[in-house]
């Protein structure tokens, strides 16, 4: 039996480390895009908008993320279509954090005073405008923190996207213990860096809450 | 021929009639003032002339324009009437020529330079010209009102509705404010104002109106209105205020 060096296991589980930045990156961006569009729609005028996308929202954040994945996965394999490892842990985490985002962000837009919406109402400015150009850009500064603390949740998440095969770190970590017997190393390893990827964005996302509340204004 | 007609206007909230049928027609031109005890309905009143609130009979119109329930019929409204805040509400993201720019940009389309210019011209009417590159934390309370005094002129409405403005002011800021609606009022634009100040109103107005339990219940010019007051009601509030 062959051994395996430290070096040989640290070099294969930064290749799959590559996967879960990828996937994380494109959760987060993805996901915001599509939170985004959530948020608008969740404060339209028109209140079916609004219950369809409350269902939604309730729906994503009421059940596992592993469940979603499954459904994904194999739902979309119902009708006929083979969904590889990759899409369906993006089209999942897509949909799992557009629904935080959508409802963090809402947090945000709910916390601009009444008189800002009214005010712009005033100025004949349409929904559209008055989110655009009045309370997004206030909502924002309140909203960073949260966000950026959020995508510390999707890093871990896209260790559940393991489960349906998507070779990224924790799947690596458990391939290469297989190989090598040595699960403590090996886990212990993973466990680091996800730690290195997360504990940077947990502390720039406290940093920045102070920042905003130290110095409130523009 | 009256800019701003209110027929048989009526509200509730829940059981709660705020309002049981406003009738009410104001001239271009006209200063009004509104006054009565806290709710009275004079700034839900207000706040449906330009659909703040939603009314829930009657009919208010401005100019050629009926007051309707969609929002593009809304925005046709208020391109006519203009609002001002006891908050001020200004945008405190923005300094204070981009508070006064915004909405002739992104609502009627005027160009950066023109808005500009616009902006210039009603911060000057208002006295505040050099604090066009400031922001609205860094100004007082009197001179944040008068920001939105010239905001809310830079969409050029044909009448203002100011809500209480100078009851959020410290007492030595009020009469810059008034001082600024005074000149408005001489220029022939027409005023709404809900207002404490029972002196601008007998100074200014060319009609005062005391609202009373949701209904306009004595009306008139400010010399008799003041002097002669003829309900029970408008005698008491009078002598409550002391004016």
């Amino acid at each position: 039996m062959s051994s395996f060096t430290i070096w040989d296991i640290v070099r294969n589980l930064l290749l799959a480390l590559r996967w879960t930045v990828a996937l994380s990156l494109l959760s987060f961006l993805l996901g915001g895009t599509l939170g985004l569009v959530l948020l608008f729609m969740r404060n339209s005028r028109y209140r079916i908008l609004r219950d369809i996308i409350r269902v939604y929202i309730e729906v994503f954040q009421g059940t596992p993320l592993l469940m979603q994945l499954f459904l994904v996965f194999f739902g979309i394999a119902l009708f006929g279509t083979e969904v590889s490892a990759w899409l369906a842990a993006g089209v999942a985490l897509t949909l799992w954090s557009a629904s935080f985002l959508a409802e963090i962000w809402r947090g945000c837009v709910d916390a601009i005073p009444r008189g800002q919406w009214e005010a712009s109402a005033c100025l004949a400015m349409n929904r559209f405008q008055q989110m655009r150009y009045i309370v997004l850009p206030q909502a924002l500064r309140v909203a960073i923190p949260p966000t950026v603390g959020f995508g510390v949740q999707i890093i871990k998440g896209t260790a559940v996207t393991s489960i349906i095969g998507f070779v990224e770190l924790s799947k690596a970590g458990t391939i290469i213990t297989n190989a090598t017997f040595q699960p403590f190393i090996v886990f212990g390893l993973v466990g680091l860096m996800y730690f290195v990827l997360c504990w940077p964005l947990s502390k720039y996302s406290q940093f920045l809450e102070r920042k905003f509340n130290v110095a409130h204004r523009h | 021929m009256s800019l701003i007609v209110i027929e048989n206007v009526k509200k509730s909230y829940g059981n709660n009639a705020v309002l049981r049928g406003i009738d009410l027609e104001i001239n271009a031109g006209e200063v009004i003032a509104i006054i009565g005890k806290s709710g009275s309905g004079k700034s839900t009143l207000l706040r449906c002339i330009n659909g703040l609130e939603t009314i829930d009979e009657g009919l208010i119109s401005v100019g050629d324009v009926l007051l309707g329930r969609s929002e593009r019929e809304l925005r046709e409204l208020r391109l006519r009437v203009g609002m001002i805040f006891q908050q001020f509400n200004l945008f405190p993201h923005l300094s204070v020529g981009r508070n006064v720019m915004i909405s002739p940009i992104i609502v009627k389309g005027a160009k950066e330079q023109q808005a500009r210019e616009i902006a210039q011209q009603n911060l000057t009417r208002v006295g505040l010209a050099e604090k066009f590159d400031s922001y609205p934390d860094q100004l007082s309370g009197g001179q944040q009102q008068r920001v939105a005094i010239a905001r809310a002129l830079s969409m050029q409405p044909k009448a203002l509705l100011c809500d209480e403005i100078t009851s959020a002011l410290d007492p030595e800021l009020v009469n810059e404010v008034l001082g600024v609606v005074r000149k408005l009022a001489t220029e022939g634009m027409t005023l709404v104002m809900v207002t404490h100040e029972m002196r601008f109103a007998r100074e200014v107005c060319d009609r005062v109106v005391f609202m009373h339990q949701g209904r306009v219940h004595e009306i008139g010019p400010p010399e008799e209105f003041f002097s002669k007051p003829k309900t029970p009601e408008l005698q008491q509030f009078l002598g409550m205020v002391s004016v």
